[in-house]
């Protein structure tokens, strides 16, 4: 990898300087691009978008470390596997915007008249050769134009990516986009053509053995593609920049998941014996099984088949129950992110809680996982309101108390009635106590989810950012790649979360979460500003 | 029904008033409870019309709550602390007949009751808006819990419940929304998080009471945020410091009383930041805190409504004491009471500039002279309360510039060298009120006949230790003010019996103390067939007090609440007759040579009011452990003491006592 860098920056020092500005070598990390170059590493078209792909990677990973990401990070949380690279050249270009200079311009420039050259001397060549060679004339002329093609549409990329800078408004989005583009272009876009259920097991070995003429004409539909890119960025952007997750309908695709899709057991399935896995990297381990080729780093590293779905439109899901504020037919539909959020809130709003403790034997779950996490601190929990939640620390109940109307702290011990009557209230609203239990495990926002699904969601975030950012497990790092960053992650679902709050706090009027949505809101518009 | 008619054919005139006049008479019995007590006596109609106009009720006994709440079906206001026991029995009486009229209940000194009748009380008089729960200190939070279900609450006093915490806080805040007053003085289980709920949810709090508590900075900026709140008491929080004082950005507007006394984490410069959000403060307190220097004074000069400002017991820098000076407001109310530092040069400065003050404290500033005196008695003209106890250093010659505050009405000249000169001149001041010379060695009967004299309207009066004072001084002061209620002749020897029968006219008279006077059984007499609202009587080492006197005593003092009987030469017999007196609520009988145990044992048990007695330790030995305990249950408190009989000795070591603070 770094050796490929090197060469990179040898050649391309002068185009890519506004690249290299940011990236700072991080050779451990991009590891998924290299594998899958190492095949394609003869096609010079190639290259160029490799170079493209490659700083991204880094920039995305440096972002995240800073934690400074919010603008384009909720993106990637949000976004299907397929779109991560997309999105990590989203994130690359609003760092990119940043740090624009002049200097940048005009080396891109030199670089683009540089190119026109190479690929005017080239032309010059095939004009002079032709009626030369007459051998094979129609395999000559086919790889003659592609390989213009290729280059030509290097150049447009290129073209693109330098006016866009120019351009104070748009140019966020036609960078990211351009990039993406040709990073797509060079490596994906076979696979996406078939793809597009999420969880849909795919030909893995399709996408990966690409053979030049797969690329070059992929390279050919680039011009096509990445207007389609630019549109949709822009809108998408546009929602990023002013108010987290409050997209306007139509700006992103809506799925709806079944019921039995939902509460399906496995996701990923082997397309050899039919074993069915929760995590697509288990189904990875497991395909190893069935021969060497499923043994490659490149079938073992990079989620491609993950990459199934259209890796343009945005996507949020729907809940497949009527009424719910999750099913696309309300008139306050807020969709989930993530297929896991569709599962947990499905399971948690709507499915029996069939997980009781077996500690307490009262609390009951939906997602077993929040029966372990409960059970880590069944009995620890002393400090009980009179809604029935009960707290590990003082503090927090009543921060939870402060919040909510009527409620009071139960006495616990002492004689009277505090013991028996409020649990009995308690048990009604279950769902309402656990929301509530679930905001106090962030006490300093204490975003006060208003409604169940709100909370609920959160509540995923905040108990477990590791199944929360699944879906980052699923694509960008799916082998040790979590490990590396295991802190932004979870400050990333913090600004996450703040997609959640508008809605849900602005019904409450609790100082707390307030002053919360406002440093988050604080946070991503300075971001943008500069 | 004969008696019926007869009264009838007599008592015409009264036909002749409307119930509604008689109820506006009956408005007019305010003070003195025992004229209503008559008034109703006086016919059947007077009874019906005075317990239909009752509201407010402090009955002796809770055993006759029922009948007496029968009798008075409008009481609005119940005062159960002078019950030796209140259960949860009497609450539920209480709350079963008063029901929803009743508004407000003190509990302040009951024990015995628990969170069930607290809870009857709550669910059956939904109009509740008063409580006294101070000195509940076995209340626990599940108690706490109850009084949060009285919603409509909007005092509530909870001094000394020190077993509750913060949840039973919590429950309250949740549960009276509308509180206005909360008083959690030494509720030490309460922390930053109870009070912080209480800030979060009952908005409408005017009054908090946070001393003695283990809070922090932490919950005062939601206490600041309170809208209404005027008075805050945060007496001896030592878990406040300056750090957080710092970010108080929110004023607090409506505040208008602040009292961080014994705060001692509190420096100048938190104290400056708390004072630049809350501008409308009237009143200040800021006793036993940091020293009083310029910072001080200059943080102090932003409150632009500043009236009040106690300084007490701080240490006091002249320019601390110019800059007040230089205020731009006009203080009505200074104290520099023990304020080390305090100087003639500042102090003179000070009240030159601050003409307006209404009340001083210089007491135990040492360093002043005369030349501070001349100047307040100049400068301060419309003084009313001025009191400067041991002022050593000012001399007799200086107290007759004071005659000069024609306007005051409360002078404290507790140990110092004014002499019947400056008596004369003090008693110009018409309006006088309270005088105390506690050990002024120098006044004669000659200054205070000036004072009985002049001072009509004085109403207390402490010559303790005076030795010049006799029995003529005490007759001029009983002629000449009639409606004194409070006199102290302790320790002044030359006083006899002719000084009882003088203040035997004296009918408001209600709290004597006379230890170490020349007094016999017949001067106790003569009081208690006079003095009718005599509560408090306190005859220590007047040894020929005999039971003759009891007797006496008990025949006539309905309203005796305490006594102290120490040394005299009472038996067994006088302290069985004292027993009859039902008021009688705390008794000090230590070192009665003829006192038997039987004979106390007797009076003990006889005497159903007693809440309070001292004894002497040995009478734990000789009566068995049952009988305490019996007593004990039934609401008295003993108290045991172990001093050997102290002959008279009192004299030499008083003076020592002075010789050495004249040393220093």
């Amino acid at each position: 990898m770094d050796h490929k860098e090197n060469t990179w920056t040898k050649s391309f020092s002068s185009g890519n300087e506004l690249l290299k500005n940011i990236s700072t070598g991080e050779p451990s990390f991009p590891n998924f691009d290299s594998q899958q170059s190492q095949e394609k590493w003869e096609d010079p078209s190639v290259l160029d978008y490799r170079t493209r792909i490659e700083p991204p990677i880094k920039d995305f990973k440096q972002h995240s470390e800073t934690q400074s990401s919010l603008p384009c990070n909720p993106n990637n949380q949000v976004k299907l596997p397929v779109q991560e690279d997309g999105q990590m050249d989203g994130s690359l270009q609003s760092s990119k915007i940043q740090d624009w200079d002049p200097r940048t311009m005009l080396n891109n420039l030199s670089f683009l008249e540089q190119k026109i050259h190479q690929l005017q001397d080239l032309v010059h060549l095939i004009v002079g050769r032709r009626g030369q060679v007459f051998e094979r004339p129609d395999e000559l002329a086919a790889q003659q134009q592609q390989l213009i093609t290729a280059d030509l549409t290097s150049i447009i990329v290129q073209l693109i990516s330098t006016a866009g800078s120019l351009l104070p408004s748009v140019k966020h989005n036609t960078l990211s986009n351009t990039t993406a583009v040709g990073q797509l272009g060079g490596v994906y876009l076979p696979s996406m053509v078939d793809l597009n259920g999420g969880f849909q097991l795919q030909d893995n070995g399709e996408s990966k053995v690409s053979d030049q003429s797969n690329q070059i004409d992929l390279a050919g539909n680039i011009g096509n593609e990445q207007i389609y890119h630019m549109e949709e960025h822009e809108s998408k952007d546009e929602e990023d920049a002013d108010e987290g997750e409050n997209l306007p309908p139509g700006s992103y695709e809506i799925l709806q998941l079944e019921k039995e899709e939902i509460l399906a057991p496995h996701t990923h399935f082997c397309t050899i014996c039919g074993k069915g896995f929760k995590r697509d990297a288990n189904l990875r381990m497991h395909m190893r099984g069935h021969g060497d080729e499923y043994k490659t780093p490149a079938a073992l590293a990079k989620p491609n088949k993950e990459s199934s779905s259209e890796p343009i439109l945005l996507k949020r899901y729907s809940c497949p129950y009527a009424g719910c504020k999750r099913n696309k037919d309300h008139k306050k539909f807020q969709p989930l992110k993530t297929i896991l959020c569709v599962k947990n809130h499905y399971k948690r709003t709507h499915c029996d809680k069939s997980y009781t403790c077996s500690r307490c034997n009262a609390k009951k779950f939906s997602v077993i996982a929040d029966l372990k996490t409960h059970e880590k601190h069944c009995g620890k929990d002393k400090w009980l309101c009179s809604c029935g939640t009960t707290f590990s620390r003082k503090d927090k109940l009543f921060g939870h108390i402060a919040l909510f109307q009527g409620h009071t702290p139960a006495i616990s011990i002492d004689e009277t009635k505090g013991q028996s009557g409020p649990p009995d209230r308690g048990e009604g609203n279950e769902s309402i106590s656990k929301v509530r239990s679930i905001n106090f495990n962030f006490s300093s926002g204490a975003p006060s989810g208003s409604e169940v699904q709100n909370a609920v969601d959160v509540k995923a975030g905040i108990e477990d950012p590791a199944s929360y950012f699944s879906p980052l497990n699923f694509d960008t790092c799916n082998f040790g790649g979590f490990h590396e960053f295991p802190r932004p992650p979870f400050e990333d679902s913090e600004s996450s979360f703040s997609f959640f709050i508008p809605g849900s706090s602005s019904n409450y009027t609790v100082p707390g979460s307030c002053n919360y949505t406002k440093k988050t809101g604080g946070e991503s518009s300075s971001n943008n500003l500069e | 029904m004969k008696k019926q008619r007869f009264p009838q054919a007599l008592n015409s005139y009264f036909d002749l008033l409307s119930e509604e006049i008689v109820l506006s008479i009956l408005e007019f019995l305010g003070p003195n409870p025992l004229d209503k007590k008559s008034f109703s006596l006086v016919c059947k109609s007077f009874y019906a019309i005075e317990a239909r106009h009752r509201r407010t009720l402090k009955p002796l006994r809770s055993e006759h709550l029922p009948k007496v709440l029968k009798r008075y079906p409008h009481v609005t206001h119940m005062d159960l602390s002078l019950c030796r026991r209140v259960t949860d029995g009497s609450l539920a009486v209480v709350a079963g007949m008063c029901g929803s009229t009743l508004r407000s209940i003190d509990l302040s000194r009951s024990k015995f009751f628990t969170g069930a009748g607290l809870l009857s009380l709550a669910l059956r008089c939904e109009n509740l808006v008063e409580m006294d729960l101070s000195n509940a200190t076995e209340l626990r939070d599940g108690s706490a819990a109850v009084v949060a279900e009285a919603k409509n609450l909007e005092r509530l006093w909870m001094g000394r419940c020190k077993m509750v915490t913060d949840i039973g806080v919590g429950c309250i805040a949740v549960g009276c929304r509308k509180l206005r007053l909360l008083n959690l003085k030494w509720c030490v289980g309460v922390g930053d998080l109870g009070v912080g709920l209480v800030a979060i949810k009952c908005k409408d709090i005017r009054v908090l009471d946070l001393s003695y508590l283990p809070i922090t900075d932490k919950c005062l900026p939601s206490i600041l945020n309170l809208q209404h709140l005027e008075d805050l008491t945060l007496e001896g929080c030592f878990g406040i410091d300056d750090n957080n004082l710092a970010v108080l950005k929110h004023g607090c507007k409506s505040l208008k009383k602040l009292d961080m006394s014994s705060c001692q984490r509190i420096t100048p410069v938190g104290l400056s930041s708390v004072f630049s959000c809350t501008r409308c403060l009237e009143q200040v307190t800021l006793a036993y805190g940091s020293s009083v220097n310029l910072d001080l004074a200059d943080s102090l000069n932003k409150l632009s409504m500043l009236q009040s400002i106690k300084l007490d017991g701080c240490s006091v820098t002249c320019d601390g004491l110019r800059a007040i000076g230089d205020w731009c407001v006009s203080l009505r109310d200074l104290s520099l009471s023990k304020c080390s530092g305090v100087t003639d040069y500042g102090l003179s400065y000070l009240v030159t500039k601050q003409r307006d003050l209404k009340k001083l404290d210089i007491t135990c500033c040492r360093k002043i002279t005369d030349v501070s005196i001349s100047h307040i008695a100049n400068s301060c003209t419309a003084l009313r309360s001025l009191r400067m106890e041991s002022c050593i250093l000012v001399p007799r010659e200086a107290f007759v510039l004071i005659g000069r505050c024609h306007s005051i009405e409360e002078l404290d000249l507790t140990d110092n060298e004014i002499d019947d000169e400056g008596l004369k001149s003090i008693s110009t001041c018409y309006k006088l009120s309270s005088l105390k010379l506690g050990i002024c060695l120098n006044i004669t009967d000659e200054g205070l006949s000036h004072v009985g004299m002049s001072c009509a309207g004085l109403k207390e009066l402490d010559l303790y230790r005076c030795t010049g004072i006799t029995d003529l001084g005490i007759l001029a002061i009983a002629h000449g003010c009639p409606g004194i209620e409070m006199i102290n002749i302790a320790y002044c020897k030359e006083i006899t019996d002719s000084s009882f029968f003088s203040f035997s006219k004296c009918s408001k008279l209600n709290t004597i103390e006379s230890r170490g006077c020349h007094i016999t059984s017949l001067g106790v007499a003569a009081i208690a067939a006079g003095c009718k609202q005599l509560t408090k009587l306190d005859i220590k080492k007047c040894y020929e007090v005999d039971d003759v006197g009891m007797i006496s005593l008990a025949y006539s003092s309905q309203n005796l609440k305490q006594i102290n009987l120490s040394y005299s030469s009472v038996t067994d017999v006088g302290l069985l007759s004292l027993a009859s007196i039902s008021c009688l609520q705390s008794l000090t009988i230590l070192h009665l040579k003829d006192l038997t145990a039987r004979g106390l044992a007797a009076a003990l048990l006889a005497c159903g009011g007693l809440t309070k007695v001292k004894l002497h330790a040995s009478f734990k030995s000789m009566l068995p452990n049952q009988f305490f305990e019996h007593l004990e249950a039934r609401g008295c408190a003993f108290y045991w003491r172990d001093k050997v009989f102290e002959a008279e000795l009192d004299d030499p070591q008083c003076w020592k006592l002075r010789l050495e603070d004249m040393v220093q």
